[in-house]
């Protein structure tokens, strides 16, 4: 696919990918073989009907394809942009075989980017059922279980803590990868299917659960993995040291970049190191670059072949001039007589026998200690779920890991309580947090249909 | 939108605003803060509930203009609304009988005492107040707190009220008489560290209520982390509040620093000083 230069896309936050053409789309469109048993749609956590809008594509028929899209998803201009479709749908297609599997992304991309320009239309209405439903939280999982029940007929308001839509789309991941107005425009179609959206209002502190179990005939619960995990090396307070939540949070969602035109600020230095090496990792490393950093480090403890992250996010980081330290594992934060970082002490690895994960375990090589002059540090190694709801809900089960116990579908240990998306799996991707969502909203309304 | 439907010039850059915003109203607990966001390019910043009045549906905050972000909003009327004002977050004072309780608040920490002042008389505590600011025309809430008071002592730094001194002072010379059983106490950093370093000496337990730079005041971005007995804690989620003598001020001092650059920066293009 079409995209900005590296040289170029490092000195703007502009998407990188240009998406395709119309020419293009039907020319990729046609290269479907049709599979009669689907393969691709195994892969799919939303259950799109991918050979049927892809047909559409191939036949011009793009308001078609659209619709057979926005049938089971609601938000694909976002899933169009970061899902890992070399693991889903483009991971089972048969062309992988013989070379280039289907670029099922980009198609459902350009299908969303062109719905988009059109104007969308939302679909027409149900009948009330006169069944009221709270979700809290507005990220992926919130959306899609929100977006769905709306088209059941169900009313429903969604409870957001902070002051914009989206959770993680918005907070998270960085502009150049997800633009905040796609993202504000999905928000918008949520509404325009009957969704209200309440901010600033955190659950647990401003209204609890069970307040919304009194008042609402369900709760679904999509909070989020919004804790932040630590090295828990010495030095990790020191003025220089960010949480990649906080560190993206205030570029993207509070648009630092933009200071002082915006209020909130972010102050990165020359030299910045990224601890970490999944997608969000990556995400802040190229942000770092973007907000001026002369070297961006990424700093992993085992090597490339057991990195987190998507091929393409890492393909990206390397264009753009992200340098990856492998085998290294960080012992200590320097701070100066001011308690401003200056240097980190790390160690270096080798990769021993696997552990339980099938990966090869990293071992600290023995007296291979060096230190590495940096300006910031960015922690990037993994979010837990956000305990407020949890702490506050003495009744909800609760894992080891802090997430909330449910089934497949999203049923707690409380009847009128549901849960899906990185609060109740750990932090995953925004495709898998919008298939929970999808199986609670079916779950809720078969609950609902069940007690009337 | 959250209205100002009152607002007080305390002093030169201390204001007092009342502001509409009855679901927080309903829930807010002495020792609890909110986050507000002024308009559309705000910053999030945390202030500690002053007061709130559930039956009004409103929520009074009262802030020392130092940055930007508080200079704009001092500079709101009656009748102007924020944009976002989101609470009551973190954890509410331990609010118990302790039996003799001291409350120590210095300059604009003196208003987030005021509630707790207020629910430790009303739980059966003696309490004893000391107020503290550089002059007497910096003394906040005085009538009020003295109103829920069994004594009442100001210290300044110019003597202009009260001894002259600091609050530690006055506290000194309170625990050699009585015997003490708790101590709150919200002001600068360096007042609570000196204040827990005495206490510290007697045993006697010690609350002080932490206000470092936040972001989401949810718990997400970690910002907000203090160093607690030498472990990580967010004082958004598992504070404001923690025992004095084991919090680590001179980190707090130092990552409330953080962004003193680009805080002279926002000031000098708005024309603020």
């Amino acid at each position: 696919m079409p995209e900005q230069s590296p040289r170029e896309r490092i000195k703007n936050v502009k998407e990188v990918p240009f998406g395709y053409g119309k020419e293009i789309a039907i020319q990729e469109a046609n290269r479907c073989l049709q599979c009669k048993n689907k393969p691709c749609m195994k892969g799919c956590p939303v259950e799109i009907d991918i050979p049927g809008f892809i047909a559409c594509i191939a036949k011009g028929d793009f308001d078609k394809a659209a619709e057979i899209i926005k049938a089971k998803n609601n938000l694909p201009a976002i899933s169009g942009r970061v899902c890992p479709y070399e693991n889903q749908c483009e991971g089972e297609c048969t062309l992988k075989k013989f070379g280039e599997p289907l670029g099922i992304g980009r198609l459902e991309r350009f299908i969303a980017d062109y719905e988009q320009e059109k104007g969308k239309k939302p679909p027409k209405k149900p009948e009330p059922t006169g069944k009221k439903i709270a979700v809290v939280g507005s990220g992926p999982a919130g959306l899609t279980c929100a977006g769905d029940l709306a088209r059941m007929g169900h009313a429903v308001t969604i409870f957001e803590a902070l002051h914009d839509p989206g959770g993680v789309l918005m907070y998270g991941i960085p502009e150049f990868r997800l633009p905040k107005a796609i993202v504000k425009s999905e928000v918008e179609y949520i509404k325009s299917l009957g969704v209200e959206i309440d901010y600033d209002i955190v659950v647990g502190k401003t209204i609890t659960v069970q307040e919304l179990m009194t008042e609402y005939d369900a709760v679904f619960i999509g909070t989020g993995a919004g804790l932040p995990n630590w090295l828990n090396i010495p030095g990790e307070n020191l003025d220089g040291v960010y949480s990649a939540n906080e560190f993206l949070t205030r570029v993207n969602m509070m648009k630092a970049y933009k200071f002082p035109e915006y209020d909130t600020p972010v102050k990165i230095g020359n030299i910045v190191v990224t601890f970490g090496a999944g997608n969000v990792a990556m995400d802040c490393a190229r942000t770092a670059l973007r907000l001026g950093a002369k070297t961006s480090y990424i700093l992993y403890r085992r090597t490339e072949a057991e990195m987190p992250a998507r091929e393409e996010e890492i393909e990206h980081a390397k264009q753009e001039g992200v340098i990856f330290k492998l085998l290294i594992a960080p012992i200590r934060f320097i701070g100066d007589e001011k308690g401003i970082l200056k240097e980190v002490e790390y160690l270096k690895m080798q990769l021993g026998e696997p552990d339980e994960s099938g990966r090869r375990r990293p071992v600290p090589i023995p007296g291979s200690e060096e230190k590495l002059a940096i300006d910031t540090a960015l922690v990037a190694i993994g979010q837990s779920p956000n305990p407020l709801i949890p702490q506050t809900m003495k009744d909800l089960k609760i894992g080891k890991h802090g997430n909330i116990i449910t089934d497949e579908d999203g049923r707690t240990s409380v009847p009128k309580i549901f849960a899906g998306g990185d609060i109740a799996t750990g932090a995953a991707t925004v495709i898998l947090a919008m298939g929970a969502g999808k199986r609670a909203a079916r779950a809720i309304d078969a609950y609902l249909k069940k007690a009337l | 939108m959250y209205p100002i439907v009152e607002k007080k010039v305390l002093s030169d850059n201390v204001k007092f605003l009342k502001i509409k915003a009855p679901l927080v109203a309903k829930k807010a607990l002495p020792g609890q803060f909110i986050i507000l966001r002024i308009d559309e390019k705000g910053e999030r910043i945390p202030l500690t509930i002053a007061d709130s009045d559930p039956k009004e549906g409103t929520v009074s905050i009262i802030f020392l203009e130092v940055g930007k972000t508080t200079k704009q909003l001092g500079s709101l009327k009656v009748g102007d609304a924020l944009e976002n004002f989101a609470g009551p977050l973190g954890m509410p004072s331990e609010v118990k009988k302790y039996g003799t309780v001291v409350c120590v608040g210095g300059g604009v920490g003196i208003a987030p005492l005021y509630p707790i002042v207020k629910a430790l008389k009303e739980a059966g505590n003696r309490v004893i107040s000391i107020l503290g600011a550089k002059t007497a025309d910096l003394l906040l809430l005085e009538k009020e707190i003295h109103a829920f008071s069994d004594e009442f002592y100001i210290a300044t730094d110019d003597g202009s009220k009260g001894h002259k001194g600091f609050v530690s002072d006055v506290l000194q010379q309170i625990i050699d008489r009585h015997k003490v059983d708790m101590v709150m106490a919200i002001g600068p950093i360096i007042m609570m560290k000196v204040v827990s370093n005495l206490t510290k000496k007697y045993n006697i337990k010690t609350l002080v209520s932490l206000n470092p730079i936040m972001v989401d005041g949810t718990g997400m971005c970690g910002g907000c982390r203090v160093s607690i007995d030498g472990k990580t804690k967010f004082a958004c989620v598992d504070g404001p509040e923690f025992d004095g003598h084991k919090v680590d001020y001179d980190n707090l001092m130092l990552r409330n620093r953080r962004f003193l650059h680009a805080e002279g920066e926002a000031c000098k293009l708005t024309g603020a000083t």
